[in-house]
């Protein structure tokens, strides 16, 4: 038996460019001046730093679409849940600092004329509570969603409509101001994160190396999961389900832990948004993000976890040209995107991309071949 | 062993399952021994499969009783449970894991473990290997071990899901069609491969090919309607009036 290791080619390839990036991007910042054409601006760490974030969400929808067939169109809750948590220990860190200087409420509730914080908001001024919840409460929604989901063994189409129903009531819920989140306006004018204030450059960096380091580990956990025999099995239930369950295994177990872990991830990358986008609001659990997150794997390919990253990068940059350039066009050109891609490349980037290789490589050993009696004459 | 020990592994009775009205087992009964061999035959809609269905918990019969090791009620648990209680079944259409690798396929088969904690921890062992090793011997897949469960032909996906089968060392196999789509060759290896598995383990073959059914030389029952129309010697059932005029024909 060959054992497959964690750290193959394609890990090192994406742990190596991720080191790469998270040690350029910032000495360019810092040590290149201005002038020159090497210099990363500093608007354009955060804007790098949301990318990466987004592409550990493309890595959770990997995780999950990729190796175990389940196709959630609602991992934009867990997501901005996480965002949440994490924008929650913001607003608490605003303190007296806000436009009405309450020392505990923050604006939003002084505004609604609320006397006090509501019980959901306590603990959220110590940043480790935060960021536990900011994993917990993904993690908790996705076990019970997913154990009422898996053990009724609702699959395939009608599981992506119920988590699009997830999120699009879970963006109706938190635009109520009741809901006590900040309502339709989210939760932003953040200070401070952990002491440093948040719209420093030292901060964006460390935010930025954060998410890159984020995302490296969020790789290598998948990775790990699907070389497992763990990853076998999913695998297994994607392509038969049912010869799988008859094999002894108890499918749904397998997709609750696989979906729970996602979610959870998905919830790392949401509150790693946060902080570099400076709000989160009900807008992030709207269908079409989620959506989108679909069409970055698709895109870089599915079942690969390199391509997630791939694709979520490639897109995101694509989406930062156009709706600078052309903001009209942008709906069309990612619904294009995705119809090409499902049509023309439906191994994404990373398949097409090896299919070529693949192809030059029997090529140039086909020439080598015919070259020999050639040579030999 | 304070077990039980019943002369019969399989015990239904009086199983009755209908979809919207329509009887597809009707008061059906079964016994089968341990390490018996039994061929069912029986023309479309008998109920063939629906009966595999209620003894590996995919189907839940109305009515009826359907006992393993005489302890066991089937109708009570679910595929996991029921396939981990030693009953293995191969589907019709040969099903395996296209994309996996023939070894994995059977590692994936293998008795052991079944959670997914286990399954992230566990570690691939020896015992393992050598146990795959055999079974890639025995159904004729050595020199495939590598290859991608999908590339097989038909025959040799027969043959690799039996194999799976094999590898959770089950009490009870449940066989659909094993020959179905097999050459002439491939099917008298089949019938041989099934004989020497029932040296030690029971199973239950649904077959149409009656040539194949005569060269597995066991103890047939044929299913009409949702219940038996006749058991016994191959020769007996295949010269009772009733089952020549609704399956095999004048």
């Amino acid at each position: 038996m060959r054992k497959q290791s964690v750290f193959d080619r394609q890990s090192i390839v994406v742990l190596s460019l991720l080191a790469a990036t998270a040690v350029l991007v910032p000495v360019l910042n810092v040590s290149v001046p201005p002038g020159s054409p090497f210099h990363v601006s500093d608007h354009l760490i955060p804007l790098l730093g949301k990318y990466l974030s987004f592409a550990l969400l493309a890595l959770s929808v990997d995780l999950i679409w990729g190796f175990c067939g389940i196709l959630s169109l609602g991992h934009g809750a867990f997501f901005a849940l996480g965002g949440y948590a994490m924008g929650m220990y913001l607003m608490r860190q605003i303190g007296p600092r806000g436009v009405y200087a309450d020392p505990i409420l923050p604006d939003f509730m002084v505004f609604l004329n609320w006397k006090e914080l509501p019980w959901f908001w306590h603990g959220f001024d110590w940043f480790p509570f935060a960021a536990l919840m900011a994993l917990a409460v993904p993690g908790c929604l996705a076990f019970v969603f997913g154990w009422l989901a898996f053990r009724s063994r609702v699959t395939g189409v009608y599981l992506s409509i119920i988590t699009q129903a997830m999120t699009f009531a879970l963006m109706l819920a938190f635009f109520r101001n009741d809901m006590g989140f900040g309502g339709n306006n989210g939760l932003t004018d953040f200070k401070d994160i952990l002491g440093l204030p948040i719209q420093s450059g030292f901060t964006r960096i460390v935010l930025f190396v954060l998410s890159a380091a984020a995302l490296a580990g969020g790789y290598m956990l998948c990775r790990w999961v699907v070389n497992s025999k763990l990853g076998k099995v999913l695998v297994a239930i994607r392509d038969a389900e049912s010869r799988t369950r008859f094999l002894g295994y108890r499918v749904e177990n397998y997709k609750l832990a696989v979906f729970t872990l996602s979610a959870m991830l998905a919830g790392v990358a949401g509150a790693l948004y946060v902080p570099q986008v400076g709000i989160i609001n009900p807008g992030e659990f709207a269908p079409a993000n989620s959506i989108e997150a679909v069409v970055w794997v698709a895109v870089g390919g599915r079942g690969t976890l390199a391509g997630a990253i791939l694709g979520a990068l490639v897109v995101n940059a694509g989406k930062t040209w156009f709706t600078g350039a052309l903001p009209e066009f942008w709906l069309f050109v990612l619904g294009g995107l995705f119809v090409f891609v499902t049509l023309l490349m439906p191994r994404g980037i990373l398949g097409a991309a090896k299919d070529l290789w693949e192809q030059g490589k029997r090529v140039r050993s086909g020439l080598r071949r015919d070259a020999v009696p050639f040579a030999a004459e | 062993m304070t077990e039980p020990v019943t002369p019969t592994l399989l015990y239904l009775d009086n199983v009755t399952v209908s979809f919207d009205g329509f009887k597809a087992l009707n008061a059906l009964s079964l016994a089968l021994d341990h390490t018996e061999m039994r061929a069912i035959i029986g023309p479309n809609g008998a109920g063939k499969t629906t009966m595999m269905d209620v003894i590996t918990g995919k189907t839940r019969p109305n009515q009826g009783t359907v006992l393993f090791e005489g302890k066991h009620d089937l109708t009570s648990l679910d595929e996991a449970e029921i396939a981990e209680l030693g009953i293995g079944r191969k589907f019709q259409t040969p099903t395996v894991f296209d994309m996996h690798s023939i070894e994995d396929n059977l590692l994936l088969a293998l008795k052991g473990e079944r959670g997914p904690f286990s399954a992230l921890l566990s570690r691939h062992t020896n015992q393992e290997s050598e146990r795959i090793d055999a079974l890639l011997e025995r159904v004729r897949l050595t020199a495939h071990r590598q290859r991608r469960a999908g590339e097989l032909s038909h025959g040799q996906k027969q043959w690799l899901e039996i194999g799976m089968l094999l590898a959770q060392e089950p009490k009870l196999l449940l066989v659909d069609e094993p020959a179905a789509g097999m050459t002439d060759q491939e099917t008298a290896d089949t019938a041989d491969l099934l004989r020497d598995i029932a040296k030690t383990r029971s199973v239950v073959v649904v077959e149409h090919d009656m040539t194949f059914v005569r060269e597995l030389d066991v103890k047939v029952t044929c299913l009409h309607e949702g219940s038996v129309l006749a058991e016994g010697p191959l020769d007996a059932v295949s010269a009772n009036e009733r089952v020549i005029e609704v399956y095999l024909g004048r």
